[in-house]
């Protein structure tokens, strides 16, 4: 089998998340299946540019639709950007290790993202409301550098108005009105009622703010391998061997992203790797 | 193994002659820009009969000696990594039409037949390393095609640079796994030992005469000497765990200060296997390339994020290189990245040494304010 071969996807919906990000709602043309795990990534390809690899935001390709939320930031991302419902672009995967949603099951969950990390935890919200009666108690708490980034913001009323599920928004620099937090994200813990044992937490976001969470979290009484974090690195052929995504001896796109915080605390937010 | 012959220099010939007819590509090594190189062979008298190699940190000059040997030197610029995994391979195409529609083909896997003479210890160790990777967890079907039919005829190395640390590592001088056929040069022939059963089934057709005791002791001698002469090693502490442990430590911008962060000693290491992907359009805009391309840790995109760089300057990349190489292969692969071959020292235009990097970083105590 080869692995480096996209599939064609064609665009059949596209929404705006905010001034530069967008999400693509993508199907594959061809009949062959397709399936995937809560936390994993597809490999995109612009035509004629590249590929980057974007987390599914979905929570399950029952319906074919693969919803992917991209910053347009980069070169591919903002040619990604200009494309309209109707275009073609390429598609492999999905790649990588998910959440452990399995070995969540009959815990209460602690998702904690910042800035755009919110995107690959966004499936695993999706994936515990499809089958609610596996999970307990569900917080969310999503932390952003200004009010202005915070997208889905009607998704998190909505969540946030359902029973058992409870929403709290951080920004460090808020808009006038604003009803969440001023300040970092972790210090929204203290609102948490935990129950240290019967908990799992699942982190996304950037690395210093995970490292701080996880230890946060630790220290009230979450053990260590019941923290989960996603990570990031540059990826190009998504299946261990260009070598980019290396952090330590992990390659981040086969044995991540999603990793238990004692497989990567040693690096974890040490500049260079 | 018991299973040897002793094939006279002037028969050599025949060796290439029969992987020829077998359908094998033959390539061995050859003086090719005043360094030896491994590049396609018809004849012995193609080798470098009467050459040898000077290297030291920075430094590769071959020289005559007077000798009928044709491996009486110890390594050139690049092991049997160009030849299975290319710095430049096509990995699919895609077709665009009118309408906008893409279609992806494949690109056929290159299943030559290729038959390698003078592979070195180091080389083969590397060419282990190099399977692991692209083989042993998913399946890279480009590599995997050309290793398929890969025939390997050893040469045990006799003759180190003064830049080799191979005994060091236990990768050599003698080659002990991964030939089909291994030999020992001696003045006057070889020494032809099997390595496997597409080995003995070409071995069976040389013509072979019986080795003498003499011959034996002679080759098993020369490769004694081989790793006696070397002077160059890699410190005996569990490097993994020392090097981790010194993230902070003040010879990390010691090198830095030297090192022009060019990438060469990534290029010429026969176990690095970091390459980009990117994309070739055809100029009429309907069609376009997908590529790797040999790409390596001293480069500036290599730690490139959505807008900000993992690895911004030369400190962290050399770091990056050495504790992966020597540190963190042994989580990816269960043993260090380094064979020994030495190349990343001789061909670093600022002589930087691996070995004393190593033994700068891992003597002693910790400094203080040391601690990661």
């Amino acid at each position: 089998m080869n692995h480096y071969l996209p599939r064609e996807a064609q665009i059949v919906a596209r929404t705006e998340e905010s001034p530069n990000t967008f999400s693509l709602h993508l199907q594959l043309t061809d009949a062959a299946p397709y399936s995937f795990a809560p936390g994993q990534f597809n490999m995109l390809y612009l035509y004629g540019s590249g590929e980057v690899p974007i987390s599914i935001v979905s929570g399950s390709a029952e319906d074919g639709v693969l919803v992917h939320t991209i910053r347009a930031l980069g070169r591919i991302t903002k040619g990604l950007s200009a494309l309209r419902v109707g275009d073609r672009i390429g598609l492999r995967g999905p790649y990588g290790r998910g959440w452990p949603m399995r070995a969540a099951e009959e815990h209460d969950l602690i998702i904690v993202t910042g800035g755009l990390g919110c995107a690959p935890a966004v499936s695993i919200i999706h994936h515990v409301l499809m089958h609610r009666e596996r999970y307990g108690h569900l917080s969310i708490l999503q932390g952003v550098k200004h009010t202005d980034d915070l997208i889905w913001r009607e998704q998190y009323d909505a969540w946030a108005g359902l029973p058992d599920v409870e929403v709290l928004l951080a920004a460090d620099v808020a808009e006038p009105g604003w009803r969440g937090h001023v300040g970092l994200v972790t210090a929204l813990f203290d609102q948490l009622s935990l129950r240290a044992g019967q908990t799992v937490a699942m982190l996304c976001g950037p690395e210093l703010m995970m490292r701080a969470a996880a230890q946060d979290l630790h220290e009230r009484g979450l053990a260590a391998d019941a923290i989960h974090l996603s990570m990031e690195r540059n990826m190009q052929c998504a299946v261990g061997h260009c070598g980019h995504c290396q952090f330590g001896g992990h390659f981040v796109c086969r044995d991540g992203p999603v990793f238990a915080w004692p497989q990567v605390r040693e690096l974890l937010g040490v500049r260079g790797f | 193994m018991d299973d040897n012959g002793f094939l006279p220099r002037q028969t050599l010939q025949t060796l290439l002659d029969l992987l020829r007819r077998q359908g094998y590509r033959t390539i061995g090594p050859v003086v090719q820009d005043s360094v030896v190189q491994y590049r396609d062979i018809d004849t012995t008298d193609q080798l470098p009969i009467g050459w040898t190699d000077d290297q030291a940190p920075g430094r590769y000059r071959l020289s005559r000696v007077d000798s009928p040997r044709c491996f009486a030197w110890a390594t050139g610029a690049q092991a049997l990594k160009p030849h299975l995994f290319h710095a430049r391979e096509v990995l699919w195409s895609v077709r665009r039409d009118d309408t906008g529609r893409l279609a992806f083909s494949e690109q056929e896997p290159d299943v030559r037949r290729l038959a390698v003479i003078g592979a070195r210890a180091c080389d083969l160790a590397a060419l282990n390393l190099q399977d692991r990777h692209f083989l042993h967890t998913i399946n890279d079907p480009y590599y995997a095609a050309k290793r398929q039919g890969l025939f390997v005829v050893a040469v045990h190395c006799a003759y180190p640079a003064d830049t080799c640390f191979c005994a060091s590592t236990g990768d050599g001088p003698r080659a002990k796994q991964g030939f089909d056929l291994a030999l020992s040069e001696l003045d006057d022939g070889f020494i032809v030992e099997i390595g496997s059963e597409r080995g003995r089934a070409i071995a069976a057709q040389l013509p072979l005469l019986a080795t003498t005791g003499e011959q034996v002791r002679e080759a098993t001698d020369a490769i004694t000497e081989a790793a006696n002469r070397q002077f160059r090693q890699l410190p005996s502490t569990h490097l993994r765990d020392t090097l981790f442990g010194r993230l902070q430590h003040p010879r990390w911008d010691d090198v830095a200060a030297r090192c022009l962060a060019c990438g060469n000693c990534t290029s010429v290491c026969p176990t690095c296997f970091c390459h980009a992907e990117h994309d070739d359009v055809e100029l009429g805009g309907t069609a376009s390339r997908h590529l790797r391309e040999w790409d390596s840790c001293f480069s500036e995109g290599h730690g490139h994020l959505h807008g900000f760089n993992v690895r911004p300057n030369t400190h962290h990349r050399y770091r990056q290189w050495m504790t992966h190489k020597l540190g963190s292969w042994h989580d990816q692969y269960g043993r260090s990245g380094c064979v020994g071959c030495g190349r990343c020292i001789t061909w670093c235009p600022v002589g930087i040494d691996i070995t004393e990097e190593a033994d700068a970083i891992c003597a002693g105590d910790l400094p203080q304010e040391g601690s990661p």
